[in-house]
């Protein structure tokens, strides 16, 4: 799916845990997620520390957004 | 006797399903769930010492540490040959079983042999690393799959000559051999290109490589004033699934009208994905899809705004063929509903 967005001309980031499988799918931009049942959570915290940590995750993929990226890049943790 | 070392995810190994998917790797002796049939298939030649069993999400959550674990637990047996899977289209367990044989070919110099369907991720990844057979999407291809590794992988272990991909079953590795022919070069190419001509059956000698990339879009300028639209694969839907995604295999996407909506609650989403523990998604489906945020963030005027609509399907044993589809009719969409940028979420 991330091939065919970006394909169709829009820019996109693919937020993923298992970078591997992004980087064979072939996405363009990468943001590593926490872990594959809950790729922008994290239950062991409280509810506040988590949706600043799932806020810090989207933030982090406007950045990629708006970061010009000559290939594949993945914006590490 | 030929000492060999069989892997297998927490399914198949009677531990568990999705709930169990984080289990850390451990080794028992002996065969274990399809070892059984594998033993039966490899013969007498050949004993299946120990069987390796780990999570699926454990160990793509942790590649590194995962994979050194095992490959401490397997040199311990001294075994002469590894094998993993089959994996079918599982792509996490793909992922796992081409990341533990490549591991033990590179650190103990013994053969190794997998089985997946080719639209595993873990094909793509490694099947020029080493022999993987070519079985179907589901477990139902047990019974075609087991006896095809068993086969290969007592040739390999007997350093036998192994023919092309077609004869053996694996899928193709991308290796080249000289071979002599009868006809020399330009005449076998004048006969493939008179097939050709007259719309007959021919085989290329020269496949080309499939690279199908794409090529990154410019980067947003100005994001104040963009607007930013969700998609999942992680099968995020309305309580209930009003249309009836599936859960693994998806036939389709929906699309969903959030306007309005600035958090994602257990009463209202859930997750229709088979191939992951849903209990944190149902939850909060924010976890996946991240609703809440993208309102905080257009309310604070960081983002234009997030698109009334968000897209979803189960990427879960999906086809590449689907996946492509889906995404090219609902971009068309986006872009016509002045859509500038896309934060996509796999699980």
């Amino acid at each position: 799916m991330v091939k065919e967005i970006e394909r169709a001309g829009l820019p996109v980031v693919h937020i993923c845990t298992v970078v591997p499988i992004s980087l064979t799918v072939g996405a363009n931009r990468i943001v590593p997620a926490v872990a594959i049942p809950h790729p922008l959570g994290n239950p062991a915290l409280s509810k506040k520390d988590e949706k600043e940590l799932r806020r810090e995750l989207v933030l982090k993929a406007l950045k990629a957004l708006q970061t010009e990226v000559d290939g594949q890049t993945v914006f590490e943790k | 006797m030929i000492k060999v070392v069989h892997y297998i995810n927490q399914f198949y190994g009677g531990i568990g399903g999705e709930e169990k998917a984080d289990i850390k790797p451990e080794i028992r002796k002996g065969t274990v769930g399809p070892g059984m049939a594998l033993k039966g298939a490899l013969g007498e030649d050949a004993q299946i010492v120990a069987t390796v069993i780990c999570g699926d999400s454990y160990f793509n959550e942790n590649l590194e540490e995962a994979t050194s674990e095992i490959l401490e637990m397997v040199k311990e047996y001294e075994p002469d040959l590894f094998i993993a899977g089959p994996a079918f289209n599982a792509g996490r367990y793909g992922v796992a079983c081409g990341s533990i044989c490549k591991a033990v070919k590179d650190s103990l110099n013994i053969p190794v042999i997998s089985g997946m369907y080719p639209e595993n991720p873990g094909a793509e990844m490694f099947k020029k690393d080493l022999h993987i057979i070519e079985t179907a999407n589901a477990a139902t291809g047990m019974r075609q799959a087991i006896p095809a590794m068993a086969k290969l992988s007592l040739k390999l272990v007997k350093g036998e000559e192994i023919g092309p991909p077609s004869d053996e079953g694996y899928i193709p590795r991308g290796i080249r051999k000289n071979i002599f022919r009868e006809e020399r070069g330009s005449k076998r190419a004048v006969n493939i290109l008179v097939a050709k001509l007259k719309g007959e059956e021919f085989e290329t000698e020269y496949a080309m490589p499939d690279f199908d990339r794409v090529e990154p879009n410019p980067a947003i300028v100005d994001l104040k004033n963009a607007k930013i639209a969700l998609v999942t694969s992680g099968g995020i839907v309305p309580k209930g699934n009003p249309d009836r995604i599936e859960a693994s295999s998806a036939s389709k996407y929906g699309k969903y009208d959030i306007e309005g909506v600035t958090d994602l609650t257990a009463e209202t989403y859930e997750t229709a994905h088979g191939g992951y523990d849903p209990v944190y998604a149902n939850e909060d489906a924010d976890r996946v899809l991240p609703v809440d945020v993208m309102r905080d963030l257009e309310k604070e005027g960081i983002i234009g705004g997030l698109h009334r609509y968000f897209y979803t399907t189960v990427g879960n044993g999906t086809s590449v063929a689907n996946s492509k589809k889906f995404a090219s009719t609902f971009t068309k969409e986006l872009v016509s509903d002045g859509v500038q940028a896309v934060i996509l979420t796999s699980t």
